[in-house]
């Protein structure tokens, strides 16, 4: 080896890496440390999932057990109410359509049970953390690092210590899930508020506003359009980290695309990856719709 | 709360302004001395690095009137109107009101006095975009915990005495920017505080919505007798609805006075550049410029003038009846003074010279 290196000594050749016993014995002092505490508190752990695990099950009995028609006449509800566009509606109404035709109506319930979970779990996680981020300058300059890590980070790896955690299953996939997602949430909740209008703030202060007059009587309704990017953002990362989640047990559409990559079977992965293209492309425009329809009374012009 | 519109004036607390400085910097504290003692906002600047937004103001706001401050962009205007109700916090001073300072509340005391004894309209109207023009107007109310059964009749009732009655469900960007700024003083007035606080509200605006927002402001407020804080850069705005005057450069006040002695006797060229150009017929009022009754029993003119009366608008009647002089009555009604063609002219187009003791514009009410 050292003679491909121009004829250099060894330690200007090779990079000088700590020694190769130094290195397993740092691994596996993490490692296990890491077990034992797992084991420790096993219990701890199970009982805050529990309710995680109660609600997982709740909404994916709720999408699998109920008829088929019901769910449909549901989410074009939802649909409609959001985005108030019939064209939308209808666009919906034909994908769910093919889904079911296609024989995957059941695996899709599955995999909308578990993107909903996770949405709602990030939001309720993001909404917060992001409008603390907006109040103090200090803990954004902390979180943004955190959050950029987050989001480089290769999404398989948020499975290891989930499965270290927590084991293989659905609660550790929703966890990876939503900690994939939440990102986009906490961000675009910081950014709108920090971009609301200073005037109309200063406007609120002046009148003796209090901060939490502020926060819900102007910075959350006029950051709404903003925060609901940000949802639209959430569900979409979601949505593509299901498939991933689908490694450490989480069923539906993405379980069916794991297996399809492991036996070469090339319609079934198709079929499974459009039927996740048909329920994004159905979540990003009812949500983008209502964003829009939330910013109606700035988009008037006047005469 | 009191209701203070029902007070007289006379038994009202102004705003007093004592020795104000305000330096932006992490590091005000430290330079407060030195400005004190004479480093000017540019050696301030350059050196240390920290800008000089106030220095020694002092102010009297008088109760029920309004007081215009007036300057050139970035001469502190702003900044000084914010002080008065604690959005920004002095560097140094007292800002009293009611005997209390400003600077001393707490900041529970602070919302409170925001919330009943202040009201403030802003440039840009900074109105919630998200509220109806009912809604913007109650909004000062809500911000205090009234329900709406109750503030709902309150904000009708200012919304139409701004004359917007029938727009109450629009949002603001359906209305022009003379609209929305009738929402912003409807939002003001709605507070029912002594208090008005306008940083160029009407800025904004064209020249002839500007005008008849004027009008709007000085009907109401003959009505309602505020302590009425407005700033403007607009001189011939500052002597159409002020009062007094205050003129306002790189922070520190040049001169306070009526419309009348500023532009009569301007304190230095600054200020003299600054009136050049005024209409100076709107300005003088026929008192000022009258020669004393002549001794003895002579027949003084017929035409009978108020003195409060302007150049422009006497020249007009002295025409009108084709007459070359009139009487000046005091505001007892008694003749102080003889008033003639050629005497209004001279003063119309050139600095007047005027000897101080004619000029008894203390006395005089507000026309
Ligand atoms: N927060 C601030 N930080 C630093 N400088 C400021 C700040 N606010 C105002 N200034 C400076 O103070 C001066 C007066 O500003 P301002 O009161 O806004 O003027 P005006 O309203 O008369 O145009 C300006 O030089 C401005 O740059
Ligand atoms: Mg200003």
């Amino acid at each position: 080896m050292a003679a491909s290196c121009w004829g250099l000594p060894e330690l200007l050749c090779e990079f000088p890496a700590l020694p190769n016993k130094t290195l397993r014995l740092m691994r596996m002092g993490i490692d296990n440390g890491f077990r034992d505490i797992v084991r420790h508190y096993s219990d701890q752990i199970d009982a805050a999932t529990r309710p995680l695990q109660w609600f997982l099950n709740t909404l994916e009995n709720a999408f699998t057990n109920t008829p088929w028609f019901v769910v449909l006449a549901v989410i074009l509800g939802v649909v409609w109410l959001a985005s108030r566009s019939i064209k939308i509606v209808i666009g919906s109404a034909i994908g769910m359509c093919l889904i079911g035709v296609f024989g995957l109506w059941e695996d899709t319930m599955t995999t909308l049970a578990m993107v909903a979970v996770a949405t709602l779990i990030a939001i309720a996680l993001g909404l917060p953390i992001g409008i603390l981020a907006a109040r103090s300058d200090r803990f954004q300059s902390v979180l943004s690092p955190v959050l950029d890590v987050m989001q480089t980070m290769p999404s398989f790896v948020y499975l290891i210590p989930v499965v270290v955690i927590f084991g293989i299953g659905k609660v550790p996939g929703v966890i990876a899930v939503v900690i994939y997602a939440v990102p986009p949430m906490i961000r675009l909740t910081n950014l709108g508020i920090r971009l609301v209008d200073k005037e109309v703030i200063e406007a609120a202060d002046a009148f003796g506003a209090s901060s939490r007059q502020k926060l819900w009587g102007v910075q959350l309704p006029l950051s709404l359009p903003t925060i609901m990017a940000g949802v639209n953002q959430t569900i979409m990362m979601a949505l593509a980290m299901v498939v991933v989640a689908s490694m450490v047990g989480v069923g539906g559409l993405g379980k069916n695309v794991l297996q399809a990559i492991n036996n070469q079977f090339f319609t079934i992965g198709f079929l499974n990856g459009f039927a996740l293209v048909a329920i994004a492309i159905i979540f990003d425009r009812a949500s983008q719709a209502f964003g829009k329809r939330l910013q109606k009374h700035s988009e008037v012009g006047h005469d | 709360m009191t209701d203070s519109t029902s007070n007289a004036p006379e038994n009202r607390s102004g705003i007093e302004i004592r020795d104000l400085y305000k330096i932006f910097g992490p590091n005000a504290d430290r330079y407060v001395d030195a400005v004190k003692n004479g480093m000017s906002k540019d050696e301030l600047n350059d050196k240390h690095n920290h800008v000089l937004g106030l220095q020694n103001i002092n102010l009297e706001l008088p109760p029920g009137q309004i007081s215009v401050i007036m300057g050139l962009s970035g001469s502190g205007k702003s900044t000084l109107i914010r002080h008065i109700n604690g959005l920004i916090m002095p560097t140094a001073g007292e800002i009293l009101y009611n005997g209390r300072d400003v600077m001393q509340m707490t900041t529970d005391e602070l919302r409170e006095f925001r919330r009943h004894e202040t009201a403030m309209v802003f440039q840009k109207f900074a109105l919630l975009p998200h509220r109806t023009v009912l809604e913007n107007t109650r909004y000062g109310l809500d911000i205090q915990g009234i329900d709406a059964a109750k503030s709902n009749p309150i904000a009708r009732k200012w919304i139409d005495r701004v004359g917007l009655s029938g727009y109450e469900d629009y949002y603001p960007n359906q209305l022009s920017g003379g609209m929305q700024q009738r929402v912003g003083l409807a939002r003001a007035l709605a507070n029912d505080a002594d208090i008005l606080l306008m940083d160029e509200a009407f800025s904004a605006l064209d020249p002839l919505i500007r005008m008849d927002m004027q009008k709007v402001l000085l009907d109401l407020q003959a009505e309602l007798k505020k302590t009425i804080v407005f700033i403007t850069h607009d001189l011939d705005e500052a002597l159409r609805l002020g009062d007094t005057i205050a003129i306002l450069r790189d922070g520190a006040v040049e001169q306070v006075g009526t419309g009348q002695e500023i532009v009569l006797h301007p304190a230095n060229d600054y200020i003299a550049e600054f009136v050049r150009e005024v209409n100076r017929g709107r300005v003088i009022r026929a008192a000022t410029v009258a020669t004393p009754l002549p001794e003895g029993d002579v027949a003084l003119p017929k035409l009978r003038l108020k003195g409060t009366t302007t150049l422009e608008l006497a020249a007009r009647k002295l025409a009108d009846k084709d007459v070359r002089n009139a009487t000046v009555l005091d505001k007892n009604g008694r003749p102080m003074g003889v008033i003639d063609m050629h005497t209004m002219l001279t003063a119309m187009v050139t600095p007047a010279e005027v000897d101080e003791g004619d000029d008894d514009l203390d006395e005089e009410d507000a026309a």
